[in-house]
């Protein structure tokens, strides 16, 4: 009986390091590419560990002219964070409305609220396209930034089932000493839902900063380009200018706030697990 | 201000959700109704919408580039949404073992979910290289001959199905989560009945998560039938439109040919299609899905 289940731990093991190694690869050879040089790079089969470490491909990205790598990170920041202030900001307050208030028609609008998560984007931006032309918004960052802040259902979701775990005791407590509706709001169920806000706001931030639907309708100069629209611009043919070694060390920069986030969102969240386990 | 206790209760609720109310009507609704209105026009941008009745529904069903498009779609979601939730719950179930570095695995699998986007799509551009891509390098391992991969169009779609798997990370944290909110009071007993470890996992584990696999099934179908990023920034569709998928083939159609009424009314069969296989796999998975705490809609 122990001998069939160690075997069984013993296979698991083996499988999980194969399947492991399988996963990890292409992200080894992504940075192993990125630190190569021009000649190295294009060598079959491929080198694991390049013969000498070119830093300095990080260094041209950025101040390659034709590139602009710079205007296509900033760009993306700022879109990203905007949208994650109007995504947390507006999804709080609609959510804490949901969670707190039985208003009429609360039920039906709180289904019609979910059935939105599963809208497709597809199935609506070309009269959000129309809508946005009319109103001048074209290659200006407003039509990926202003739809944020009136919420998205998800996060809003996500927030209204955290709300709903807070005692109405806090509530009366509030009550009692005279708060308003606002203040409560405010001042009760906001500071607690730290860990809460944290996971919308990267949630937010990692849809803004990988979208590519949005930019490709919206924005046409160069100098408005975000991150994915700028580096699918670098392989399309006319940038094809942009060597495999340079486009890996974008891959790369792009995707390291994404990565820093979950880093410091992990012990965010065993944060808000262990908080709430005291309780 | 005095309002009696059921007004004061309207009125914050309306006024803390009127963001999202306005959203949901200028951003949603309207182009709901809008999209169904463009559909039975010609359109193009410059001159104003033509009424044209169901002149667009009819080309579409007469259009080949149409029914490729469904078809690639159709494929691409049929193989590689199975594949990876079947995969990234086999993975967490054997994360979800007493063996050691534990944290090490979830990290690594996980890992590959964060290089999403354009990024992945860089990176697997590369890796499937005809030339000198690391995939063919792995495979001549195994005495396989290098292939065309996004050049082939009988390869192309299979490319970034592989692709897909890589991404089941995410699904597996879920799956782990969920696993590890089973009752190991449940999977004890059923092991003090003799329950061998096959019928545990269908007796006990899989109806106790089943309803968050339920809610992965449908939330990655809707996702595999919006694919766009791989077919925009590799393939563009090709080769012979082996990769052009339902929504970039909507997106050509609007943004490139400046058909509008075709693309919107290719958007709302988008919108049915969606609306049909929610309520599809909803309604038959109450055979499959057992609700924690009796019965929940």
């Amino acid at each position: 009986m122990m001998n069939r289940q160690l075997i069984s731990r013993g296979l698991a093991f083996l499988i999980l390091i194969v399947c492991t190694a399988a996963m990890i690869s292409p992200i080894f050879f992504m940075i192993s590419t990125s630190l190569k040089t021009k000649s190295e790079m294009l060598l079959f089969p491929p080198t694991w560990i390049p013969q000498s470490f070119q830093w300095d491909n990080f260094k041209e990205l950025f101040t390659n002219e034709e590139i602009k790598f710079g205007v296509l990170y900033q760009n993306s920041i700022i879109i990203a964070v905007l949208t994650v202030i109007g995504t947390v900001f507006s999804s709080a307050v609609v959510a804490y409305g949901f969670s707190r208030y039985r208003g009429k028609g609360r039920n039906l609008l709180f289904m019609l609220m979910i059935s939105t998560m599963m809208l497709p984007y597809p199935a609506i931006m070309i009269p959000q396209f129309l809508l946005f032309s009319d109103m001048n918004w074209m290659d200006t960052f407003l039509p990926l930034i202003v739809p944020a802040f009136f919420g998205s259902a998800y996060q809003i979701f996500l927030l209204r089932q955290f709300f709903n775990t807070l005692p109405n005791e806090l509530y009366d407590s509030g009550k009692i000493d005279g708060a308003s509706e606002l203040r409560m709001f405010s001042s009760i169920a906001l500071p607690l839902s730290g860990p809460a806000l944290a996971t919308v706001a990267i949630f937010s931030f990692v849809w803004s900063w990988n979208d590519l639907l949005g930019p490709v309708l919206y924005l046409n100069s160069q100098e408005k380009f975000t991150l994915p629209i700028g580096m699918a611009a670098m392989i399309s043919s006319k940038f094809r200018i942009a060597p495999w070694n340079l486009l890996m060390c974008a891959a790369i920069m792009a995707v390291i706030p994404v990565v820093a986030l979950f880093a410091v969102a992990q012990k965010r969240f065993t944060e808000g697990i262990v908080l709430t386990g005291i309780k | 201000m005095k309002l009696s206790a059921s007004g004061r209760e309207n009125f914050y609720f309306y006024l803390f959700i009127m963001p999202w109310l306005i959203g949901f009507i200028i951003f949603a609704l309207y182009p709901i109704a809008a999209s169904l209105f463009y559909s039975f026009t010609d359109y193009d941008i410059i001159s104003s919408p033509k009424f044209v009745g169901l002149a667009n529904y009819q080309e579409l069903f007469q259009d080949d580039l149409f029914y490729k498009s469904i078809w690639v779609t159709f494929k691409y979601t049929i193989i590689s949404v199975p594949l990876t939730l079947i995969l990234s719950l086999i993975f967490a179930m054997l994360i979800n073992q007493k063996i050691p570095a534990k944290g090490f695995f979830r990290t690594a699998m996980y890992f590959p979910s964060m290089v999403s986007g354009v990024s992945m799509s860089l990176l697997w551009f590369w890796i499937f290289n005809p030339q000198i891509g690391f995939f063919n390098y792995i495979l001549s391992w195994f005495g396989v001959k290098p292939q065309l991969w996004f050049l082939d169009e009988h390869l192309a779609l299979w490319a970034l199905i592989i692709m897909s798997f890589w991404g089941m990370g995410a699904g597996m944290l879920i799956f782990l989560a969920a696993l590890q909110g089973v009752p190991a009071s449940l999977l004890e007993a059923a092991k003090l009945d003799g329950a061998s470890r096959w019928s545990t996992f269908w007796n006990v584990t899989f109806p106790m998560i089943s309803p968050i696999f339920l809610f992965q099934l449908i939330m990655a179908i809707i996702e595999s039938f919006q694919v766009f990023t791989p077919a925009y920034v590799m393939t563009q569709g090709g080769p012979n439109y082996s990769t052009r998928f339902y929504v970039y083939h909507l997106y050509e159609s609007a943004f490139k040919n400046f058909r509008l009424g075709y693309a919107s009314a290719m958007a709302w069969l988008l919108l049915i299609a969606v609306l049909i296989i929610t309520y599809i796999i909803m309604k038959t998975s109450n055979r499959y899905v057992y609700y924690e705490g009796g019965k929940e809609s």
